[in-house]
């Protein structure tokens, strides 16, 4: 029988590997889906201690997080198509520069 | 159960970091979806591993699949990776940032594991039916629930003038915001 415990390690461990994407990975679709990962781990966390808790609340704050998520991915991805027209290129490094 | 679901999600999340070409992420992460919509049945949350399902795998992850088809990218592929495929052992800010999200791990996981299993097992008391999540949603949590809808109608038409293509006969501005956005494209268009 798994513990609240259990689920926060996992979901710090999820969390982290999230992280490990944002900071290694050099293409901008790699790394909104690492910030996915991150998202996700905040979600089983909420989950996790709305059963500890006995309350539903955790499951709407979960409905939420989804909601910016959905509305994160269509801008962030919006974004990336329109740097990628301009440098054919995803890689992070190539966009130094505020204006061009 | 749980170390099934668990090994699954955190093993297919290792491998969507490890991959070179973003369309096997893509799928790596559906399959670490499904197991966290697995672990979401055994927190007695149905609905959460329904819209798990449902809007994540379903919705967000064909939208990154279509543009990493539309963009049809090439694998990100330096002289760096060829020689170093390990994170840690790599040069500067990227050695950095490996270290830093391993500190991270051990950091979180230390503090987690340091009462030693005093926090407990679950209770009994299973309170989450779609029916009360639905009555909750939409008497006190109702007001967010609005804003909610407004905030998606602006992640819409913002991605909609976003990935426009500029100069063409719809470039109007209409608001503050957007004569910026419109006028410097239109400048590389004409250095092009």
């Amino acid at each position: 029988m798994p513990t609240l415990n259990d689920y926060l390690v996992l979901s710090a461990v999820l969390f982290a590997i999230g992280t490990a994407g944002v900071f290694v990975r050099k293409n901008l679709i790699t790394i909104l889906l690492s910030i996915e990962i991150m998202l996700n781990a905040v979600n089983l966390t909420f989950v996790a201690f709305g059963r500890a808790l006995g309350a539903a609340d955790g499951q709407i704050i979960v409905f939420f997080v989804m909601t910016v998520a959905a509305a994160e991915a269509a801008v962030g991805l919006a974004i990336v198509i329109a740097l990628y027209r301009h440098r054919e290129s995803l890689n992070p490094d190539s966009f130094t520069v505020l204006k061009w | 159960m749980f170390d099934l679901f668990a090994g699954v999600a955190v093993i297919a999340s290792l491998l969507v970091i490890a991959q070179r070409n973003p369309i096997y992420s893509v799928l790596l992460l559906i399959a670490s979806f499904g197991a966290l919509s697995g672990l979401y049945v055994l927190l007695d949350a149905p609905f959460v591993a329904v819209i798990q399902i449902i809007v994540y795998a379903g919705a967000i992850m064909v939208l990154f699949l279509f543009v990493v088809m539309l963009l049809n990218a090439p694998h990100e592929m330096t002289e760096e990776d060829i020689e170093h495929p390990l994170a840690i052992v790599r040069s500067g800010a990227t050695r950095l940032g490996g270290l830093l999200a391993l500190a991270l791990v051990v950091e979180l996981v230390w503090a987690l594991t340091r009462h030693g299993g005093e926090s407990g097992v679950f209770g009994n008391a299973a309170v989450s039916s779609v029916a009360a999540i639905g009555r909750l949603l939409f008497t006190e949590y109702a007001f967010p629930f609005e804003v909610t809808s407004l905030l998606i109608l602006v992640a819409m038409v913002s991605a909609v003038i976003l990935a426009r293509r500029e100069g063409g006969p719809d470039a109007a501005p209409a608001g503050l915001a957007e004569p910026d956005l419109s006028r410097a494209p239109a400048g590389t268009e004409g250095d092009r």
